[in-house]
Formats: C-alpha cells, structure tokens, sequence
C-alpha cells in the first residue's frame, strides 16, 4: 500500500506545472491544454482520498469531473476554432479587446 | 370669546400661501378681494378678541396659546406660542386695521400694474410676519416675525426690481437691517443665557425678581435697542428708510410708516422692565430719540421730492415715540406709535393720490395750486399735516403732548431730561414747519406744473379716496382715547388699557400749573411752525432762496443728508467689497476650488495608472490570479 | 512493486508534461498529453480505481485529446510561435512554482497522516452504476443535460453562415 502523501504530492507538482504551462505558453490550443492538466491533477487528489476514506464516492466525483471536462473541451475548441477564423491568429498576445 | 386670538395671523398666511401657489392663475379681481379679505378677517378676529380683553379679568394675562414644541435643546424650550394682552391687541389691530385700508387702497393704485398678484402675495406675507411678531410670546419667535418683516420690506421695497435704484434700495434696507438684527441677536442670546428662556412671562419674572444686575440690564438693553434703531430706523441705521421710497407709495404707507418702523417701538415697550431697570438704557434711548428727531427734521426741511420729507418726516417722529419711551412713559410712546400710523399713513397715501393724478410727478418744485383740482385729496391730506404738527383737538397734539410731558416731568430726577424736552420742543417746531412747507408748495401758491401732466390732472378713483377719508377720521379721533391726565385720570383709557403689561417707570406728579403750561407751549410751538411755514412760502416765498443762498454751507449739508450715505459707503462698504475681492481671489479660487479641483485630478490620474494594469491579456489576468492565491495562502498558513 | 511502479508512472507524468511545457509544437504538445493523461490512468489503478482509470484512458486520452488534434490540424499555423518576448516571465515562473508547490504541500500537511484501510473498496462499475443511479441521480441527469448543451453550442458556434 502506497501511502497517500506520495500521491498528493504528485498531485500538487502536476497542478503548479499545469498553472506555470499556462502562462509560459503563448498559443491559444497549449494554453488550453495546461487546464486540462490541472483538471487531473485534482482527479488525482479525488481519488486518493477516495481511498484514504474508503469511499466510492471520490470516484463518482472524479467521473463526473471528467464528463464536465469533456464538454468544456469540446466548446472551447468550437470558440478557438471562431477566433481562428476572425483573426486568423491563434496567439494570446493578439486577443487584445479588453484592453483599458 | 378671545380663544380664537391665535387664528389671527395665520389667515393672511393661507391667503399667502394660496396666492403664492395659484395666483397666476387668478383674476385679479379675486386676487384682491382674498387678499383684502383676509386681512379684514384678522381685524374683525383681533376686535373680538380685544373686547374680549376688556370683559377679561387682569388675573389672566398674558393670555397664551401654545401651538407647537419648535426648538428643544436639553432644558432650553421655544415653543410656537402666541400671546394676547392690551400690548398685542393694540398692535393687532392697527396693524389689521390700517393694513385693510391700505390694501383696499392698493386696488386702485395699483390696478395697471404687471406685478399686481405679486404684490398682494407680499402684502399678506408681512402682514402674517408683522402678526406674528406683535403676537409671539417669546424672544426668539418675535425675532422669526422680525426678519420676516425684513424680508417683506426688501421684497417690496424693490418690488419694480428692473429699475437699478429700487433694486439697490431693497439690497440697502435688507443688508443694514441685518447690522441691526445682530445686535439684536446678541441681545436675546444674553437673555437666554442669563434667564434660560426666551418667554417674555419668564423674563418679566426673572427681572422683577432681580435675578438680572443693572449692569447686564444696561448690556442687553442697549444690544436690544441698537436692533430696533435698524428695525425703526433710527441713528445710526436711518440710511435705509429715504432710499425705501422707491417702492410703490402704498408700501410706504404700510411698512415704513405704520407698522414695520414701529417694531422697535413696540420691542420696547415689551421690554419695558428691563428699560426701567436700567436707568442708563433708557436715557440712551431717549437721547438717541430726540437727536434722531431734530437730526431728521432738519434733512426734511430742504427736500424736494414730496416722499422724501413723508420718511425723514416718519424717522423723526419715531424718534419721539423712542423719547417716550426712553424717558418711561411706555404707554405714552405707544399712544403716539397708534396716532402717527392714522395719520402718517395717510399723508403717505394722499402723496400717492397726489402722485396718481400727476401720472408718477414726486417732485415739489414741479408742484403747487392743486388744491383746485384735487377737491377730496386736499381736506384729508391738510387734516394729515394738522394732526402731525400737533395742533390742539388733533390726534398728534394729544400724543405728543404726553411724551412731552413726561420728560419735562423727569427733569426733576436729572436736568439731562431738560435737554430731552428742549429736543423735543425744537422737534416739534420743524414737524409743523416742513410739514406745513410741504402743504404750501404743493396745494397753494403758484402753479409750476408741467402742462403735459397738467392736462391729465384727475381726481383719484374711488377706491382709492375712500380709504384717505376713513384715516381722516381717524387721525382726529384717535387722540381722544389717550386724554391727558389734566384732564382726569379716568380719561386716559389708553393708558388704563396699558397698565396690566406696562407700568409707567418713576411715577412723577406735576402740579396742575406745569401740566397746563406745558400744554399750552405745545399748542403755541405748533402753530408757531405754521406760521414761519406761511410765511416763508406764502407771503414772501424769496426767503428761502435767500437764505439758502446766504448760508450756503449749512443748505448744502442738510440737502445731502449730511452726506452720511457718502461717509458709510467710503468707511464700511467699499472696504468690505475690497476685502471680499482679496478673499475670493486668494482664497477661494485658489485653495477651495484648488482642492475641489485637484482631488479630481487625483483621481484622473490614479486612473490612468491603474488602466496599466488592465491590458486585455489573459496571461496577465491569471498571473495576477495566482500571485493572489499565493499571497493569500500565505497568509493563512502563517 | 507498488512502489516502483508508482515511480516510474510518476516520473513519465511529470516528465511529459515538462515536455509539453517544452515543445514549441503544437501537435507536440498533444501528444505529449496524451502520454501523460495515459499514465495518469495508470496511477488511478494503482490507487485501486479500476473503472475511472479505464474512462480516463478511453475519454481523455481517447476522446479528449484526439479532438484536440483534430483542432490543430484545422489550424495550420505554418510558421511556428517564437518564443516568449518578456523575458521575466520565464524567469519569474520557476520561483513562483516552488513557491506555489511549497506553499500547496504546506496546506495539505494535514491529510498525510490520514490511515490507509487495508480493505479493497468496492469500485467496479456494478458498484459505481449503484451509487450513480440512487445516490448521484440528480447530478447524473443534469450532467447528461449540460453534455447535450455543450454539444448543441458546439455545434452551431463552428457552423458556416449559409451563403444567400
């Protein structure tokens, strides 16, 4: 049995980096990506404690997580796509609109 | 039956208040006739509720009726509460009484006027807050109706406010009644302090029972009175009321002779224990009193507009009723106060008449012969001249007489009041002079008319010449409710109304023989100045010019009222104004508006700052997101 | 064993996602991604979660990330990014990583003495399809709900305007 700090540990250093990707990184679509990370590296803690408490019910939460997850993929994809086509750009620098 | 004594001021406030808000929309017609009516319906109430007065016990004075708790302030009370004694009865009713005639007399004067609803809002509103001020039981409640007064005079003063004089006059008459009025203030504020309570009840009993020193007396007497001589216009805060002649001749009537002036009059006689506890303050009145009489005499005597002598006229004879006052015939100083509002009012409005007929001519040297052409105007305008000069069987000669009396009396105490009475004596010698100058030169003698105005010469209205009469009346009857003592002291019921609220200060008995005396000098002084009047202007009229010409020094300085106005405006006004400039440009232009403006500045500024920070990027947005949740664990964990 | 698996998936984890922080190419990325995503599956059965490990491998790895390769390949971005111009970001992200990591560990000191049962907790699918279908019905809708939504927006945001 592997106990649980190791797991959260990996957790926590898979959601900074997740975080650092996303302000490094200047294109739209990597951008993007870096939340997914982040989005598993919480499924990761859910299912520690899932164990750690004896319970199903962390996984039924990381479950669900991953559906939202995918639904959100799919639209923020459909709008980078839109962008794609207005500004024929997919760098961050350029989505300047809200500037002021 | 007198319960109702507290509806009296307020039925020319509704009038007020309904022509404020409806009357554009009014007919004239109904305009007057409100107006008037509710002033008449003052009067009928203040009669009612005087005989009512009469049938009254004196255990029951002051009647007071407490309308509302106004100001509370710990142990400190004013109350809206009026009061009802002989005091305030007389008041009331003369001023309901000849307010109603003047109003009436309004209709016609004022009938081709623009302003015509205007003026008849302005009308009732003084006469609520001159109501109010004769009624009020306390202090600070007659200091409400005192500025309310104030305010009425300037608004009516310059009531045709597009011409520049008169709008300059109301600013003048508004602005030193204010020097005055804080005085005053001063003066109600020591009472406060001292006694704890504006009500005239608890003043009158903190006095006589001697809580209050003489000193302190003197102090808030004088403070007191320095108010009433801007209210009643008096040295040193005469200036206003010449200058008040702009406005429409009724007004003057009204205001500036009849009651307004007389609210210093009346403040005093109020007072009057304090007066009498002060030995000082009274002789202060008094002297200010006589000098003011001769002093204003002397500037009517050289006059050319026929107005101007009517208010010089009005200041000096107010200086006799503060010399009655002054010298502790109280009720003496009022019986001239009711007297000279009969017939100085209607001087004041048989002038308008005279002004009427002459399409707007005020000036006497343009004058002369018209008694031909103005058959009622004349007769009331004489009886007016006769009854301010002090001729015997005339209302002014009975007045007159008994403050004159008084301090002839009061010699015995001090020869100071010796002096008075020689003041008042030499007074009473000018009143008759330029009073009966101005009759000679205006009804009698040699037409100078100009002949354009000279064809539309017509004889005032009805509604106009009515009201002169009903004065008429008056001003010859109004002297017989205050016989003198000579004759029996039953007779004197004005003064037998009084005693309740005012007692006679330093009670002196004259033997018959000075009594008759003094009287018959009055009689003579009078018709002395009549004849020196006919004389100059009748039988001989080059004697003015000449000596006019052979004094040249002394005409120039009486015909420019001793160029006061001029040394004011070099000592006080132009000063202020200067002063005003150098605040205003170094003060507040620069470090209030600075402020104002640099705090928006600030923020402009702090704003463009912060505009940095929102660059429309949304790896910006997220670092600042992370920083935040950085600092934050951070600060929950340690 | 446990304990070298652990490792070695852990490593290819973080190994792969440094690697997509790396890469400058988006088909890179990706890919990077899905390795990471696959061994993340792995860990998920290591922690005795068979039926989330396998949907984390069919639908992230399988689903997810191909759509994302779909989208790149839509958006042929020929010439590549160049790299980031503000230099002080570059610097500034490793120190506010150790802060952040830091800080996170500091937080959850707290759940590592938690005990660990030895007892295998039921977690097949029999098992989860009960507690979805009595316990989580309400979410279990209203997820499906917000699929049908997400599917419908994204499929009449990326719709060609019909030409007149």
């Amino acid at each position: 049995m592997i106990p649980a700090n190791y797991f959260l540990i990996l957790s926590v250093v898979l959601f900074v980096l997740g975080a650092i990707a996303f302000f490094i990184k200047r294109d739209l679509i990597t951008m993007f990506m870096s939340v997914e990370i982040m989005l598993n590296a919480a499924n990761l803690a859910f299912i520690t404690f899932a164990r750690s408490a004896n319970s199903p019910d962390g996984q039924i939460i990381v479950f669900f997580i991953i559906t939202v997850a995918a639904a959100e993929a799919a639209v923020g994809l459909a709008i980078i796509l839109l962008i794609f086509r207005q500004k024929k750009t997919i760098k961050s620098e350029d989505m300047k609109l809200m500037k002021g | 039956m007198t319960e109702i004594f507290w509806l009296i001021p307020f039925i020319p406030a509704a009038s007020t208040l309904i022509l404020a808000v409806f009357g554009k929309k009014l007919p004239k017609k109904y305009v007057s006739f409100q107006a008037c009516f509710a002033v008449f319906a003052s009067f009928v109430i203040s009669a009612i509720s005087a005989v009512g007065l009469l049938q009254t016990s004196h255990g029951n004075y002051p009647l007071i009726k407490n309308l509302f708790s106004w100001i509370q302030a710990g142990s400190f009370q004013v109350n809206l509460s009026l009061m009802f004694d002989p005091l305030s009865a007389i008041m009331a009713l003369v001023v309901s009484g000849v307010g109603f005639i003047i109003h009436v007399y309004s209709i016609g004067y004022m009938a081709d006027d623009e302003g015509y609803t205007r003026y008849f809002t302005y009308l009732n509103l003084f006469t609520f807050s001159m109501l109010i001020l004769v009624m009020a039981s306390n202090l600070v409640l007659m200091f409400v109706g005192w500025e309310g007064v104030g305010l009425c005079s300037y608004l009516l003063i310059g009531f045709w406010f597009e011409k520049h004089s008169a709008a300059n006059a109301g600013k003048k008459a508004f602005i030193v009644n204010r020097i005055g009025d804080t005085a005053f203030l001063l003066g109600i504020l020591f009472i406060i302090i001292h006694i704890g309570s504006g009500e005239f009840t608890a003043i009158n009993g903190a006095i006589s029972g001697g809580a209050i020193s003489a000193g302190l007396a003197t102090l808030i007497a004088i403070l007191l009175f320095v108010g009433a001589t801007g209210k009643s216009a008096q040295i040193p805060l005469y200036v206003w009321l010449p200058d008040a002649m702009e406005g429409p001749t009724p007004v003057s009537a009204l205001i500036h002779a009849a009651t307004m002036v007389t609210a210093g009059v009346y403040m005093v006689c109020r007072m009057n224990l304090l007066y009498t506890l002060s030995e000082t303050a009274g002789q202060v009145v008094a002297l200010v009193g006589a000098i003011t009489a001769v002093y204003a005499a002397t500037m009517a005597l050289t006059q050319n507009d026929i107005k101007r002598v009517l208010a010089y006229s009005t200041i000096s004879q107010i200086g006799f009723m503060f010399i009655g006052c002054g010298v502790g015939a109280y009720a003496a100083g009022m019986f001239h106060l009711v007297t000279h509002a009969f017939f100085k009012s209607l001087l004041f409005l048989a002038a308008g008449s005279v002004m009427h007929a002459l399409s707007g001519e005020i000036n006497m040297k343009k004058m002369g012969g018209l008694r031909k052409y103005l058959p009622l105007t004349y007769p009331t305008f004489l009886i007016g001249a006769i009854a301010i000069a002090g001729v015997p069987f005339f209302s002014g000669f009975f007045s007159k007489d008994a403050i004159l009396t008084k301090a002839f009396a009061q010699g015995q105490y001090s020869a100071f009041y010796y002096f008075i009475w020689g003041l008042g004596i030499m007074g009473a010698v000018l009143t008759a002079f330029y009073m009966f100058r101005l009759v000679f030169l205006t009804f009698h003698g040699e037409e100078r008319l100009d002949p354009e105005v000279k064809k539309h010469i017509h004889e005032s209205p009805k509604v106009m010449t009515i009201p002169l009469v009903i004065l008429a009346f008056f001003s010859v009857v109004a002297g017989y409710i205050g016989l003198p003592v000579v004759l029996g002291e039953k007779l004197n019921f004005f003064g037998k109304f009084l005693e309740p609220v005012i007692e006679e200060a330093h009670k002196v008995h004259l033997s018959m023989q000075t009594e008759w005396m003094l009287i018959a000098i009055a009689a003579v002084v009078a018709f002395l100045g009549i004849f020196i009047a006919y004389v100059f202007y009748i039988r001989s009229p080059l004697i003015p010019r000449n000596l006019a010409t052979r004094f040249p020094g002394i005409y120039k300085l009486m015909f420019n009222k001793y160029y006061v106005d001029e040394i004011y405006n070099a000592v006080f006004v132009k000063p202020t104004i200067k002063g005003s400039e150098i605040i205003y440009n170094n003060f507040d232009l620069k470090v209030i508006d600075g402020g104002v403006n640099g705090a928006a500045t600030a923020t402009g500024f702090a704003g463009k700052i912060l505009s940095y920070f929102q660059s429309g990027l949304i790896k910006d947005y997220a670092l600042i997101f992370l920083l935040g949740v950085i600092i934050f664990l951070a600060y929950l964990l340690f | 064993m446990g304990y070298f698996l652990f490792f070695l998936l852990a490593a290819m984890t973080v190994g792969a996602v440094l690697g997509m922080i790396i890469s400058k190419n988006q088909a890179y990325n990706a890919i990077f991604l899905i390795l990471a995503f696959a061994c993340m599956g792995g860990l998920f059965a290591l922690l005795e979660a068979p039926f989330i490990a396998v949907v984390q491998i069919i639908i992230y790895a399988g689903a997810i990330m191909v759509l994302f390769i779909f989208v790149v390949m839509m958006i042929n971005v020929h010439s590549g990014i160049p790299a980031e111009k503000k230099k002080w970001i570059i610097y500034l992200s490793p120190v506010l990583a150790v802060v952040l990591i830091i800080e996170l560990i500091l937080s959850i000191k707290g759940a590592f003495s938690l005990p660990v049962s030895t007892e295998i907790i039921k977690a097949g699918p029999t098992d989860l399809g009960r507690l979805l279908f009595t316990k989580y019905l309400y979410h279990f809708e209203i997820t499906s709900i917000l699929i049908i939504a997400a599917l419908v927006g994204a499929i009449v945001l990326v719709k060609k305007k019909e030409k007149k």
